[in-house]
This record gives C-alpha cells, sequence and structure tokens, in this order.
C-alpha cells in the first residue's frame, strides 16, 4: 500500500486472513477430487492429441472408456498407462483409438505394475510439462528481445469475427494501431461444452472457438508483429466453463500469455456446478503458475447483475478470494490480473469519485498485482457520442489510479460487434488519456478525510462484513444462498457435476505432484 | 466529381418546407432533418472506405455520400486508419422528404418491459414466481440459443431470465426427451415451456416441436398445460398453429423480449380476458 486511501493495515490483513479461512475448506475440496477435465488435461500432457471423425477428442473418448473399466478416482493415469504397457505400445493416441474401438480394457493395478505404470506415467507427463517450461522460456527470450509495452497500463483489445483466418489481419491491424494484449473472443456458449472443438474452425457464434489450432495460429501471426513493432504482444484466451483445466494446458503449450481465469464466474453466471468449478479452477491455476501466464479475474461480471454502488465490496470480496485461490494454486502476484470495473450509473452524482475511490481501493490493496479495468457496458447505450466521452473517464481513471492493463472500451458497446473505424476511435481515446495523463497518478493522491478516501474505507469495511458473514457459514453455503450476484448455486447442482469423483486412496496424477513438487 | 466536393459549408438556401398541422387532417405532414434551420435538411455521417488516404478517397467519400442524396458534401474529416482504409466524417443536405403520413411501423403486440418491471408486475399481479422450464429437445445439442435466453450471462449485454428475481427458471439443458420435459414441466408447475431448436436437417426442428405440443396436449388439460414457447434460427414465426404452441420467436430475440412476452400472455392479457 502507498498510503493514498489511509486504510487500517490491521482490518487488511483481517480481510486477507478471513477470505483465507472462507477459501481454505474449498482448496480442501478441491485437493480430494478430480474431473473429467482434470484427467483429460493430463492425458493431453501425456500426448494425447487429435479427434475421432465426430470431432470428439481422443482424450474424452480415453477418459470415458477408463472411467467405464475403472471409474474416475483412481486417476486416470495410472490404468491408461497400465493398459499401454500390456498392449506394448508407446502411443497413447493410438491406445485412446483403440479403447474407443472397445478392444482395450482398463484395469486399477496393483504392485509391480502399478509401479511401473505410474513412473511411465510420469515420464509421459513430465515431457509434457517440460514442453510448457520450454514455452515459457521462449516467451521470457521474446520479450527481451522485442521488449516490453513502454507504457502502463498495457492495452488490452478484443477480436472476435468467428473466423480464425479473419482474426489474423485483424488482430495485427489492432496492434499495429496500439494494442499490447489481443485476446480472441470464444464462441457463445463453448464455456459448456465438455470438450475442446479440435482444429483451425472458420464460424463461431459472436466469437471465434478456442481450439490448440487456434491458439498456435494467432500466437504465430502476434510473433510476426512483435517483430514488426519492436514489442511483445501478448495474447489472451479463456480458461474458464467445463475445459477449464484443458484450456489452461493448451494455452501453457502453445504460449499464450494471458488467460481469463476467475473462480466462481463458471459457477455464478454459466451455472457449472460449484465443486467441479473449484476442483477445475485449482489445476488450471497450478498450470498457470508453471507457465508464467497472467490470469484475468472476472469481478467486472458482478457489476453488470448487481448495483455497481451498493456491491461494490462484493468486488473486493471477489479479488480477495482469488487472490487466496491464486496464491495457495502458486500464482505470483505478478500473475494476478485482478479484475474489477467503471459500471457505475452515471446519472448516481459523483460517480465519477466513487469510480476513483473504488479502483484505488483495488490498486492500494494489491500493490503488486497488474489489475485488469474493464470499460463501462452496462450503462453503455446507442447514443455513441455520450459512450465515447464516458470511456474517456474510464480512461482516465484508469491512468489516475495505475491499473495495469486497460481493456479498451467501444462507443458501439451494445450496438455492433466493433468496427474498424470503432477500434481507432476507441484507440485513439486511450491514447489521448495517456498521453495527457499518463503519469498523473503520482500526483493523485485524495485528499485526507475527503470522499475519495471515506468512500474506499466504507467499501473495504463492507467487504470486511461480507467476509465475516461467510466465515460463519462456508464459502460453498454462501454461494449456495445467493450470497454473490443473485444467483443460487447450491453444491449438488449445475452443469458438469457427474464429472467429478472423489479420489480414491491410491488416486495418483503425475501432472499434480509434478505441479506441486516444484511449488 | 471533386468540383461537387465543397469543404465551406454553404449551400443553396433549402426549399422550406414546413411540416403541415392545419387542423384538417387532410394534409400530408412532410419534414427534413433539422440542423439549425427549419427545413434545412443537415445530416451528419461517418464511414470507412477501403482506400488509402489522399484526394481520391476524399472524392470518393463525396461521391458516396451523393448517391445517399447529401448533396452538398462536405468532408469534414478523413483520417487514414491500418493499411488502406480511410475513416470519413460528412456534413451535407439531404434531398430527400419524410411522409409522416406514409410511415409505416411494425408495432410488437406487447410492451417490452424492464427487468424491474417485469418483477414488479409478477410480483404484483402473480403474488408468486413464475416458473418457466427450458431444454433443447430431440438430439439437438446446441444450447447457444437456450442458454442466451435463460443463463444469467444473457446476449448482447441483456441479462438471461434467471437474472428476473420472480422468474424460477430450470433449464434442462440439451437433448431432452419430450417425456422429460413433460414430467418436468409437471413437476416444476411450469408457466411457460421455453424449446430451443437450432438442428433443422430434414426438417427436425418442426418435428420435434409438433411432437411436444401434442404430448403437452396429451398429458394436461387446455386449462392447465403451460404456455408453449419455441425459438430458434429457422423458424418461421407465423407457423404456431401449425406447431401448436402460443409462440415463435426467431433469430436475434433477446431474453427481456421473452420475459416481455411472459408477462404479458400470462398475466396482463389473461387478467384483461378474465
Amino acid at each position: 500500500m502507498t498510503g493514498k486511501l489511509d486504510l487500517d493495515p490491521v482490518l487488511v490483513a483481517r480481510a486477507r486472513e478471513l477470505a483465507r479461512r472462507a477459501g481454505q475448506p474449498v482448496v480442501d475440496l478441491a485437493r480430494s477430487h478430480t474431473t473429467v477435465s482434470v484427467e483429460r488435461a493430463v492425458l493431453r500432457l501425456a500426448g494425447v492429441s487429435g479427434a475421432d471423425p465426430d470431432g470428439i477428442p481422443w482424450v474424452n473418448r480415453l477418459v470415458d472408456a477408463v472411467a467405464a473399466d475403472v471409474g474416475l478416482g483412481h486417476g486416470v493415469a495410472v490404468p491408461v498407462f497400465d493398459a499401454l504397457a500390456r498392449e506394448g505400445g508407446t502411443d497413447v493416441t493410438l491406445l485412446a483409438q483403440k479403447a474407443a474401438a472397445g478392444s482395450v480394457r482398463f484395469t486399477q493395478p496393483t504392485g509391480r505394475a502399478a509401479t511401473a505404470a505410474r513412473s511411465a506415467a510420469r515420464r509421459a507427463v513430465g515431457a509434457g510439462i517440460r514442453r510448457i517450461d520450454r514455452r515459457r522460456a521462449e516467451r521470457d527470450r521474446l520479450i527481451k528481445r522485442h521488449g516490453d509495452p513502454k507504457q502502463r497500463p498495457w492495452i488490452y483489445l478484443i477480436v472476435a469475427t468467428g473466423d480464425i483466418y479473419e482474426d489474423i489481419p485483424q488482430a495485427q491491424a489492432a496492434a499495429r494501431a496500439g494494442a499490447d494484449v489481443i485476446a480472441v473472443i470464444r464462441s457463445t456458449g463453448q464455456s459448456l461444452l465438455d470438450y475442446v472443438p479440435e482444429g483451425a474452425t472458420r464460424e463461431g457464434f459472436a466469437g471465434t472457438y478456442a481450439t490448440q489450432e487456434n491458439f498456435r495460429l494467432m500466437r504465430a501471426a502476434l510473433d510476426e508483429s512483435s517483430k514488426e513493432l519492436g514489442r511483445y504482444v501478448r495474447l489472451t484466451n479463456y480458461a474458464s466453463g467445463l475445459c477449464m483445466p484443458e484450456m489452461a494446458t493448451l494455452a501453457g503449450l502453445e504460449r499464450l500469455d494471458m488467460m481469463l481465469n476467475d473462480s466462481m464466474y463458471g459457477i455464478l453466471f454459466r451455472d457449472i456446478n460449484p465443486v467441479r468449478t473449484f476442483v477445475d479452477q485449482r489445476f488450471s491455476r497450478q498450470v498457470h503458475a508453471r507457465a508464467g501466464i497472467i490470469i484475468n479475474t472476472g469481478e467486472d461480471n458482478y457489476l453488470t447483475t448487481a448495483d455497481a454502488v451498493d456491491e461494490a465490496h462484493t468486488v473486493t470480496v471477489s479479488q480477495l478470494l482469488n487472490e487466496f485461490f491464486a496464491h495457495e494454486a502458486g500464482l505470483a502476484d505478478w500473475q494476478l490480473g485482478l479484475g474489477h470495473a467503471f459500471e457505475i450509473n452515471p446519472e448516481v452524482p459523483e460517480s465519477f469519485r466513487l469510480e476513483l475511490a473504488h479502483a484505488l481501493l483495488a490498486r492500494e490493496l494489491f500493490p503488486d498485482a497488474p489489475l485488469k479495468w474493464m470499460p463501462p457496458t452496462k450503462h453503455m447505450t446507442g447514443d455513441v457520442f455520450r459512450g465515447n466521452l464516458l470511456d474517456g473517464f474510464f480512461n482516465l481513471a484508469g491512468a489516475l489510479t495505475g491499473q495495469g492493463i486497460l481493456l479498451v472500451g467501444m462507443m458501439t458497446e451494445a450496438v455492433v460487434t466493433p468496427w474498424l473505424s470503432d477500434r481507432d476511435i476507441a484507440l485513439q481515446n486511450v491514447r489521448y488519456v495517456l498521453g495527457a495523463a499518463g503519469g498523473l497518478h503520482e500526483d493523485f493522491v485524495p485528499a485526507p478525510g475527503g470522499f475519495i478516501r471515506r468512500r474506499a474505507n466504507q467499501v473495504l469495511g463492507e467487504a470486511l462484513d461480507l467476509l465475516e458473514r461467510i466465515g460463519e457459514q462456508t464459502l460453498l453455503t454462501a454461494i449456495a444462498e445467493g450470497t454473490f450476484g443473485i444467483m443460487k448455486r447450491p453444491a449438488d447442482r449445475g452443469k458438469g457435476l457427474d464429472g467429478v469423483a472423489a479420489h480414491e486412496a491410491d488416486y495418483c496424477n503425475p501432472a499434480t505432484d509434478i505441479l506441486e513438487a516444484a511449488a | 466529381m471533386s468540383e461537387r466536393s465543397e469543404r465551406t459549408g454553404q449551400h443553396s438556401s433549402p426549399a422550406l418546407t414546413p411540416p403541415a398541422r392545419s387542423g384538417g387532417g387532410v394534409s400530408k405532414q412532410i419534414v427534413r432533418p433539422y440542423g439549425d434551420t427549419t427545413g434545412d435538411g443537415m445530416v451528419q455521417v461517418s464511414f470507412t472506405l477501403p482506400v488509402a488516404h489522399d484526394k481520391r478517397a476524399e472524392g470518393a467519400a463525396v461521391q458516396l455520400a451523393n448517391k445517399m442524396g447529401i448533396d452538398p458534401a462536405m468532408v469534414v474529416h478523413a483520417k487514414p486508419m491500418g493499411d488502406g482504409f480511410t475513416f470519413f466524417v460528412v456534413y451535407g443536405r439531404v434531398n430527400h422528404l419524410v411522409d409522416l403520413d406514409a410511415v409505416q411501423v411494425v408495432e410488437r403486440d406487447f410492451a417490452l418491459l424492464s427487468a424491474k418491471d417485469v418483477n414488479t408486475v409478477i410480483k404484483q399481479r402473480l403474488r408468486r414466481k413464475l416458473s418457466v422450464v427450458g431444454a433443447c429437445i430431440g438430439t439437438d445439442a446446441h444450447t447457444v440459443g437456450i442458454d442466451a435466453i435463460l443463463n444469467v450471462k444473457g446476449i448482447a449485454g441483456e441479462k438471461g431470465l434467471e437474472y428476473y428475481r420472480e422468474l424460477k427458471v430450470t433449464n434442462m439443458g440439451a437433448q431432452v426427451s419430450v417425456p422429460e420435459l413433460v414430467e418436468t414441466a409437471r413437476a416444476e408447475k411450469a408457466d411457460a415451456v421455453l424449446v430451443s431448436q437450432v438442428v433443422t436437417q430434414r426438417d427436425a426442428h418442426l418435428h420435434n416441436t409438433r411432437e411436444m405440443s401434442a404430448a403437452f396436449r396429451e398429458a394436461m388439460p387446455a386449462g392447465r398445460r403451460p404456455l408453449l414457447i419455441v425459438g430458434g434460427p429457422r423458424f418461421d414465426e407465423t407457423m404456431t398453429d401449425e406447431l401448436g404452441v402460443d409462440r415463435i420467436f426467431g433469430r436475434g430475440t433477446t431474453p427481456g423480449e421473452v420475459a416481455s412476452y411472459l408477462v404479458h400472455a400470462l398475466i396482463t392479457q389473461r387478467k384483461a380476458m378474465a
């Protein structure tokens, strides 16, 4: 903390302690369960790739086959590598194809066969993790060669045509126009697919499917742009929804740089089962930690459903929980793009001062995290002129409070998917504000006892009250009872629950073993 | 064509066509866009042309504006964007007239309500939560449509029906069989059933919808049947009778429209008829 808000360090420490207390039971739950997507991610690291003629990935077919024979609770790695040894092969994808055809039976081996299968699985998965390590080292080299953006915040821009081959020139044009981070929005509803589509894709619904091949194509294109522009252009996608662990793994393998990865978004907004989400999330964050990926959390979403003034403290609470879960999974502060947003109704008196209070509160609470600052969406109308003004104030708030990552707001939000000219006008807006006032955070110290300091301390107080209440129940009960947003999400309901299994005594996940040994 | 390009704002004095408001009711109401003088016809437009910025590009912008009926056209701003694109802002006088009597609008047969108003009407007039059951039936695995309408996440910046406090939403997801749907509708005491159909191979969406409505007719007496609503990108919104449903929603329908319709059909209209 820099002391700009005069926050009481005792209260801040108390808030972190309460977040830990609320989060720990969830971590214990995550450590004692696995999911189909965690197991599929392990197989991807072990080298299973490709899909059957219907487009169902071989990892899905293999996990389903193992689960049918021995259940999920032992982990699939040992039964798979035991079967591979019995079949006398080395190709796990071939084994998946045979399993899908029904010609392989799986058992949970014991004794020497179990020991042999464990070490074979660990070798194969270890090779996958070393590939992620190499991609991380490659990123470090490229950043050294091309350099980071000259300014903070980094300028984050969204591309989404549905066609990866259309996205690529748009992303490169955006980078040329000043974007430091390109996010490729996913097709609507991908988060609810319980498999990762394969190959380069040319059609999507209001977005482009996240696939390993699409990741590779876009990263290669942005490597060209980085070289041309003399700064490393980062690439973002989404580790959320039912395939969170696999998305994180593919991102690590293809050197994506940032991933959307919130602890509760899928539960609240997509009705994904809470246990499924927390188990998947922990694994995905362990992979992100290893891959040097910056996560972006989704607190902005709360403010699109709830009132941005009344519910400001739920953002703080969620940021503290996201921080706890992230640290527990091995992520460092520089990897925490904690989210927040400029969503207060502009008709509210002093709305800009309230925004500054909230934005500075996040900055002071998480001084070493590259906060992700999200533009207005809820109060954007078809009035593009007013929208452009609002985006200007959003940019100014970002500069004044030293935000790390600025998602560029579009004046045509809620009108059309951004046109070429909308992006150009939006970037011009950002450039003007950062050019004219980029260093203003140095001078911006709210007056002691003034409106902004009082408001920030009030929000922190309300966050503490909420954390105390959660502590008296547990986080899962709080989610079940609708504490966040207005959605009630009981732990025994929601999508993807049938893909969750409790660990058996002999559960083995070589990926988790390797990732936790390093942490 | 550049002789028509005027950057100075001069234009001949417009033919004044004041809106006729005389009491007879027979005179036509003609209006023109308003800049700062009645009848001046002034408009502003902005657009991008896929050409690099030079004299010719500005001339091209004027040509487009002229073809849009803007004459004279003033290119007040031209800015290169990326490789081979130029953004223009054009002001000018449009020579079209608007005949207010000839305006035709298709009125929605129900009022579009805000989420707050939907909740208020349900709370005050139904005095319990309105129960909605949604599903993709048949082999259709595309939950995009039903999720856009039901999930809190919603679509195009509008929250889904789950967001409405006074709606109790049961989203059964994909590949739901018709008997399962009927059973769930009964268990949840559904006021409305929403079915989404994206796949249209061999008219699957039509067959499935007919099967669904027939099953509800068979299982429940007319007065007790939930409102049957079907949606999808390839439906003809006029086919309700043929398919045996109460309403069809096509491409681009938002959760707010569906919620407003539910209130209209189940509360406002029903009370009005009673």
